[in-house]
This record gives C-alpha cells, sequence and structure tokens, in this order.
C-alpha cells in the first residue's frame, strides 16, 4: 500500500520550479575568518533580468549567509533570521547565535519544507567565526536539506567550476591576500564558462575581533 | 490606609461614590514605594535609569535587571512589582515582533505604548483579575525621533521629556524640571541622571544603577550602559553632589 501526503493546499502552495534565481556562492576559511563572494545576478531564466542582488546577508556580527537559486525563497529565509536576530536581542542574555546554530536552525527549515513537498529553492552558504571559541565555520544547506560543513564550499556551478581550485590551494591558514586572490581566480573561471553570471560581485568577510565586512 | 475605600476597593470592577476605582489606585501605591526610576528623552537619543535597591548582599551584581530591550530600536524600564513588569515587557516584544511581520517596519513609539496601554488597561476593567503594579517607561528612537512614554497602572499612556516614578519621584521631578532636556545630549544626560538617584536615594542601604540608552552614539540600538562607563559617571556624579554640598556649607 502506497502511504502518501498530501500537503495542506498542496495545489496552491508548492514551489514547481524557481523564477528569478542566483547562482554560485563561493566561501573558504583563510587565517583570521572566512570569506565569502557571490555575483550580484538576479537570472530571469537565461535573461540577466537584476543586476545589482545582495545575495549575501548579515545575519549578526558572527554569521553571514549567501544563497543561490530562487531568490524570493532567500528573501523569506532572510525575514526568518532578522526575527531569529531580534529574538536573541530581546533575549538579553549576553550571547548571540553562532554560525554552527544558524546553520542548524537553516538545515531543519530547509528540511522540513522538503519534507512537506514545497521547498525553500535554495542552495545556502553560512558562513562565521564563533565569538567564544575563535573557531571559522563554513557550512551549507541545500533545498533537499542535505547539509554538511567543510573549508571551502561553493553552490551550484562553482561547484564544478571553483571546488577544485579550492581543493589544490585552499589552506586554512592562507593569509587574506592569498585568499582574496584566489577567490576572484574563481570567479573569473565561473564568469568565463558559467552563462548565467557576470562580472560585478561583492566579498564578505567575518572576522573574530572585526565581525562583519561586506564589499559594495 | 485601612478605612479609605471601605467596601468599594475589594474589586477593580467597582466604582466609589465619589468616582475613583480603588484598586487602581492602589496599584499606584506599589509603584510609589518601589526604587526610583528616571526617563530622559534629549536631542539625539532617550535614556532610562532605574534605582535598584540592594534587597540582599548576597545578590549578584547585574541580576534583578531593571531594563529590557523590547526590540532593536526600543527598550522599557518598570518600576513596582517587578514580576509584573516582566509580563508586561514580554508583551511589548510580542507587540513589536507582531507589528515588523505585519507591516515590515519597525514599531513607532506611539504604537508601541499604545498597545502597551491597551493592554495594561484590560487588567482594570474585570473583577477576575488585578491591576499590574507597574509603570513602564517605555523609549524608542526611530525615524520620528527619539521618544519617551510612560504607562500607569492604570493604562494612561503619556508622552514626556522627564518623568519619574517610584520613592524619590518628587525631588527627582524637581530636578528635572531644572534641565533643558530638549538641549541636552544622551551623554549630559547620563551624568545628570546618576546625580539626581543619588541625590534623591534615602537609607543606608546601597543601590545599583541600572542606565539604558537608545541614542545616536548606540546606532540607534537599545543598549545597557556597561559597567566601566558606569563607574565613570557614577563617579563625576558622586564628585559633583559632594562639590556642590562643600559650596552649600561655605
Amino acid at each position: 500500500e502506497v502511504i502518501s501526503v498530501k500537503p495542506v493546499d498542496a495545489e496552491k502552495k508548492r514551489t514547481l520550479s524557481p523564477y528569478v534565481t542566483g547562482n554560485s556562492v563561493l566561501a573558504i576559511k583563510y587565517k583570521g575568518g572566512v570569506l565569502m563572494a557571490c555575483d550580484m545576478l538576479g537570472a530571469y531564466g537565461s535573461t540577466k533580468r537584476y543586476k545589482n542582488v545582495q545575495r549575501v546577508f548579515k545575519v549578526n556580527e558572527t554569521t553571514i549567509v549567501g544563497a543561490s537559486g530562487e531568490i524570493s525563497d532567500f528573501q523569506y529565509i532572510s525575514n526568518l533570521l532578522e526575527e531569529l536576530t531580534t529574538q536573541d536581542f530581546c533575549y538579553d542574555d549576553g550571547c548571540t547565535l553562532t554560525p554552527k546554530e544558524i546553520h542548524a536552525y537553516l538545515c531543519r527549515v530547509l528540511y522540513n519544507r522538503r519534507n512537506k513537498m514545497d521547498p525553500l529553492w535554495n542552495s545556502l552558504v553560512v558562513a562565521g567565526v564563533d565569538p567564544l571559541r575563535g573557531e571559522s565555520f563554513i557550512g551549507s544547506v541545500g533545498m533537499l536539506g542535505t547539509s554538511y560543513t567543510d573549508s571551502h564550499v561553493a553552490t551550484s556551478f562553482g561547484n564544478y567550476l571553483s571546488r577544485p581550485l579550492f581543493r589544490e590551494f585552499q589552506r586554512d591558514d592562507m593569509s587574506l591576500e592569498e585568499a582574496v586572490s584566489l577567490m576572484q581566480e574563481a570567479l573569473r573561471v565561473l564568469f568565463y564558462r558559467d552563462k548565467t553570471s557576470i562580472n560585478k560581485y561583492i566579498l564578505a568577510k567575518v572576522e573574530k575581533e572585526e565581525g562583519v565586512a561586506i564589499s559594495k | 490606609m485601612s478605612g479609605i475605600g471601605t467596601g468599594y476597593d475589594l474589586s477593580v470592577s467597582t466604582f466609589s461614590p465619589d468616582g475613583r476605582v480603588f484598586q487602581s489606585e492602589y496599584a499606584q501605591k506599589a509603584v510609589d514605594s518601589s526604587g526610583t526610576v528616571l526617563g530622559m528623552c534629549c536631542k539625539d537619543g532617550v535614556l532610562l535609569a532605574a534605582e535598584k535597591l540592594e534587597i540582599s548582599k548576597l545578590l549578584e551584581e547585574n541580576s534583578n535587571r531593571r531594563t529590557f530591550p523590547i526590540d532593536k530600536h526600543a527598550g522599557a524600564v518598570v518600576a513596582g512589582v517587578s514580576a509584573d513588569g516582566r509580563a508586561i515587557v514580554d508583551r511589548a516584544q510580542g507587540e513589536a515582533s507582531n507589528y515588523k511581520s505585519m507591516y515590515g517596519d519597525a514599531i513607532p513609539g506611539s504604537v508601541l505604548a499604545d498597545r502597551v496601554a491597551s493592554y495594561v488597561h484590560v487588567f482594570n476593567l474585570y473583577w477576575y483579575v488585578r491591576p499590574f503594579g507597574v509603570c513602564t517607561m517605555l523609549a524608542s528612537y526611530d525615524h520620528n525621533g527619539p521618544q519617551l512614554f510612560m504607562i500607569d497602572p492604570a493604562g494612561t499612556s503619556h508622552k514626556y521629556y522627564g518623568v519619574a516614578v517610584g520613592k524619590g519621584r518628587q525631588g527627582a521631578k524637581n530636578e528635572l524640571s531644572k534641565l533643558k532636556l530638549a538641549d541636552m545630549t544622551v551623554k549630559e544626560a547620563m551624568f545628570a541622571a546618576a546625580k539626581i538617584m543619588h541625590q534623591v536615594h534615602d537609607g543606608e542601604k546601597g543601590f545599583e544603577l541600572e542606565l539604558a540608552i537608545v541614542s545616536d552614539e548606540t546606532g540607534r540600538l537599545f543598549k545597557r550602559v556597561g559597567k566601566a562607563e558606569l563607574q565613570e559617571v557614577e563617579a563625576a556624579a558622586k564628585a559633583a553632589i559632594e562639590a556642590e554640598d562643600l559650596d552649600m556649607s561655605d
């Protein structure tokens, strides 16, 4: 006998396909923290429609989240994260959410949505530095709820084009300059080979003392 | 005190013949006998201060919190029964979060004050509940500028430049009226608040001062003044009081 779970309002609410999408997000660890990069394109199919899309969201002073996939779902996720952060602020207990906790939270959100057959069509990258232990953290969560953590992570096309470069050249103790040039090399490859990409990108870094900095 | 409202003071749903609701007035008395609480609305922010009377020498510093964040841009301080105060703060946090989800923006000070006042008022209407024995001061800083509101136990809310409740309110109000709050910065107000608190505090038992601000300096975020800065401000205030005493005794 086949057991099927019919989700509530199945016909009205299920995400069938993404519309406005972002492509690769790259993240690597370096000596002082973590570095994340992505381009600023919101593609509508093959059309390069929105060229000023911020796909990196600063959650708090220790964590950033980058997304590829459906932009509207990412905006929803950013809202959830902002509510989380405000709640954290109001607890007023001297603790802030660490990157690991935010990663765990997003895993749960995405996995539960996938179980309802109504996924958030995103591949997310959570990166940051744990303020108490000083450890860098990079984690990835996909729309199916698959998650893992590593020293370097990429989504979408970056998986095929950038990760070989990272595997070869990334080291946990590389300097910021080396990390930035590695990132730029990876972005260059993506721009050459990925058809829906543009040459406008942002770099975001998180360091233990200085917190989050996102370039323009 | 007994005999004032005999018969008409048993429930908040009863008026007395001269039109008073005694339970609400008694709630106000609970506030009047608590530690002094001040609020000051300055030109670049709002300051909230609470005099935390030393309940026991075994109490750890910074426990018995009296100031609370409501949202990133707003905070509250409570005078009176602290447990009641926490219930109100919880509700205010909920209202702020609700407003944000519905309207996509930070709750304006006046709306927040309205909602808290309505909530407090409800407890003055029905016989099966009692009024909150709390005066809540709400501070917020948004595009309408810095704002300070106070909600009393009856559920009335007013907007203030400067307000004081609790044991030392008479002296504090006096001092506050001498200050030109609209021209002061929050930094100057911190010093003034510490001075007033030390002046109106009476009794041999010590007290801990808790200061919280929302100002341009904190990026319009609610922030409790840290220990180092607090000590600095208090030391300066005490020095100023001593200097004045010396002047007066000349």
